[in-house]
């Protein structure tokens, strides 16, 4: 058994491409270098190489579609297991095929990965959903999210188009980060202590504009008034709105 | 902060409740300079109501006084309800803050009729103006014209609003005429008349000269109650057909009938709203917009109801066994459109991957096809032939109606009143 290991980036994924062509050596599994091996397993290092990652792009978009180059990216923020794998499975069928394989979807890899990538593409979406900004006294749009999979890279840009006029905060209280938008650009920020509650996301009242209580009633008062109750059909909400958000949503919170 | 809005917006919001429209799609705005919004062309819900509903818009009426006394409405003049009254700067400060928490895609403003229809519409494209023009706001905004709106009014909202809607609310002038008196056709069909030649005609500047101002670019829609009225679905699905064949409707809303004025004997008791009708109605609408149905496949006068049993698609498929079984390896995109659980999606993934080889029952199990019912449709070389030649259509219908164990497990047409999350133009 071959074992890749490299630094859980997507650089270090296509580099890893690069070196097993290099090598003519193709590995039986692919891991982040913190992970323990199992006994009897020959491991390579992979060293992160932005020019050899960027050589694998260029040849993918010889052989796949734009979007189909993308989807690789968006796939790899699923962060589901063994999705390095599959990704690289997938590359090498690509680039030794005569034909664009990216609509063969009786081969499991390409199935596979359009599965994922409309996971990700579900999780980024309900992002867009049920992000619910609290004004704090200086004016920030602030909010914390707990997504499956790591799709605020994905979420940052369509936040930034739509609060262009408004300073905002959006943070992944499980992976530590989260972005700052300024009015002007976006940045990366991290947070060694955050004043939120875990249980709600919500910050204490202090920290909140005057009026921001105000508006969560008037939203949840709003949400009461036009359910229909001749029409009660809680298995249906659950269904669009699933439980794992419930937390941070302002209208589930007492 | 008025006090006062807590009340104002229970009240208003109750009074909007049963509109059915929710869709946010059919824009596309960006964000041109750093103002505020966008809309993203697809419709985002925000949230769910414990009716399962998307809520995507705030959906609220300017007030419920109304001068008209329509009787399927808990507004009508001779109800005794709480009567309330937004001013418009107390609408759009409320919007805005919505909208800025990420609670709404935008507006959904309707309204009761308060001295006359062009006094009672000028006041709702203020609401609209205000929010453009001086907020900047480029989310998204529904305006519900009121019936007998005049031309210029009409003009003005298509600059401010991104959808214009007149409800037809009765599937025909007869039951518009019993059981809305106040209205007839001409006060719904006139405005939605002015909405068209705005929208052509600001499409045909639009090619003319590149910042020409846009009107109403997400079209115009209307809905319609079902069950409020003797009317049957042929009546109501040919009545949505002619609808669509205007340039600028994009959608058809059926909205079944809820019993709120008990004492008016014009209308039926019904002791609960006809959901299973509702479904079917959408289910049929589906296969004319999306599965390239006509309406005659669907209703005539000798099958004048959708089968309440079972969906139209499969009700259609068991009237024509002729047409199957289908081999999913060579039928065109049309015909395999055609056969019980193979949607949209589906049909798609099948034609694009069989170009690389022979499909097998288990690569369109994975494809999301769902073979319990496709199977009695479809060969495709290994699958043991039993389909509707060898049972018959009875059978079929007796093997899928059969109480389920489990969950249901039809995926493939099961609408609920409106999924904005699916392109609607
Ligand atoms: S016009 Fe008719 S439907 Fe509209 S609010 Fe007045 S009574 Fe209700």
């Amino acid at each position: 058994m071959l074992y890749f290991k490299y630094d859980r980036t997507f650089d270090g994924l296509l580099t890893c491409i690069f070196d097993a062509f290099n090598r003519k050596e193709f590995p039986d599994n692919i891991v982040g270098e913190d992970m323990q091996l199992p006994l009897f397993t020959e491991s390579f290092k992979v060293v992160t190489d932005e020019v050899r990652a960027d050589r694998v792009l260029k040849a993918l978009r010889k052989k796949i579609s734009p979007s189909a180059t993308d989807m690789l990216f968006v796939s790899y923020l699923s962060e589901i297991e063994g999705i390095e794998m599959t990704l690289f499975r997938y590359i090498q069928k690509a680039l030794t095929a005569e034909f664009s394989i990216e609509m063969n979807f009786a081969d499991p890899d390409v199935l596979e990965l359009s599965k994922i990538y409309k996971k990700v593409t579900r999780e980024e979406e309900r992002m867009r959903q049920f992000v619910r900004f609290q004004k704090t006294t200086d004016g920030i749009f602030f909010a914390v999210m707990d997504p499956a999979h790591n799709v605020l890279p994905l979420s940052a840009r369509f936040f930034r188009t739509r609060y262009a006029d408004q300073q905002w905060i959006i943070y992944d209280i499980r992976r530590k980060y989260g972005f700052f938008y300024d009015l002007k650009t976006v940045e990366t920020v991290h947070f060694d202590h955050l004043d939120v509650s875990l249980e709600t996301g919500k910050l204490t009242a202090e920290k909140l504009d005057d009026y921001e209580l105000a508006f969560q009633g008037l939203w949840k008062d709003y949400l009461k008034a036009i359910t229909i109750n001749e029409r009660k059909n809680l298995k249906l909400q659950r269904q669009h709105l699933p439980k794992r958000f419930w937390k941070y949503l302002t209208e589930k919170q007492a | 902060m008025n006090p006062n809005i807590f009340d104002k917006l229970k009240t208003l919001a109750e009074a909007a409740k049963f509109d059915v429209s929710c869709a946010s799609s059919g824009t596309t705005r960006n964000n041109p300079g750093n103002n505020l919004g966008s809309a993203a062309g697809w419709g985002i819900c925000h949230s769910f109501t414990e009716d399962g509903r998307c809520v995507s818009l705030l959906k609220i009426m300017l007030t419920n006084h109304c001068i008209y006394d329509c009787a399927y409405c808990m507004n009508r003049r001779s109800n005794d309800v709480p009567r309330s009254t937004f001013a418009v700067s107390e609408l759009v400060e409320l919007t805005i803050e919505f909208y800025r928490r990420n609670y709404i895609e935008g507006l959904f403003l309707s309204s009761g009729i308060v001295r006359n229809a062009d006094y009672t519409m000028e006041r709702m494209v203020r609401v609209a103006k205000d929010l453009r023009l001086i907020h900047r706001y480029n989310g998204y905004i529904h305006l519900k014209s009121i019936p007998g709106a005049g031309r210029e009014l009409v003009a003005e909202a298509g600059l401010y609003a991104d959808r214009l809607s007149c409800n037809i609310e009765m599937p025909s002038e007869e039951s518009l005429r019993i059981i809305a008196p106040d209205k007839d056709y001409q006060s719904v069909y006139r405005p939605m008349h002015y909405i068209q030649q705005g929208f052509l005609q600001g499409a045909e500047d639009k090619k003319k000269y590149r910042h020409a101002p846009r009107f109403a670019p997400a079209g115009q829609s209307t809905q319609m109650i079902i069950g409020a009225s003797p009317d049957d679905d042929n009546r109501i699905l040919h009545l949505a057909n002619d609808l669509y064949q205007r340039p600028a409707m994009k959608r058809v809303y059926y909205s079944g009938y809820i019993h709120v004025n008990t004492y008016d004997t014009r209308l039926p008791a019904l002791t609960t709203p006809p959901l299973v009708r509702e479904n079917r109605l959408y289910q049929a609408d589906w296969l004319m917009r999306f599965y390239q149905f006509k309406v005659d496949e669907i209703v005539d006068e000798s099958h004048p109801n959708l089968d309440l049993e079972i969906d139209p698609k499969l009700s259609w498929a068991l009237r024509h066994p002729e047409t199957f079984p289908v081999n999913v390896n060579t039928a065109d995109y049309e015909t395999i459109l055609r056969i019980p659980g193979i949607g949209v999606k589906s049909a798609k993934l099948i034609v694009s991957s069989r170009r690389f080889g022979r499909l097998t029952s288990d690569n369109l199990k994975k494809m999301g096809v769902v073979m319990k019912r496709a199977a009695y449709f479809i060969t495709c070389n290994e699958l043991p032939t039993f389909t509707v030649q060898e049972a018959g259509p009875e059978y079929i219908r007796k093997a899928l109606t059969a109480p389920k164990k489990k969950k249901t497990d039809d995926r493939q047409l099961i609408i609920q009143f409106d999924n904005p999350l699916i392109p609607n133009s």
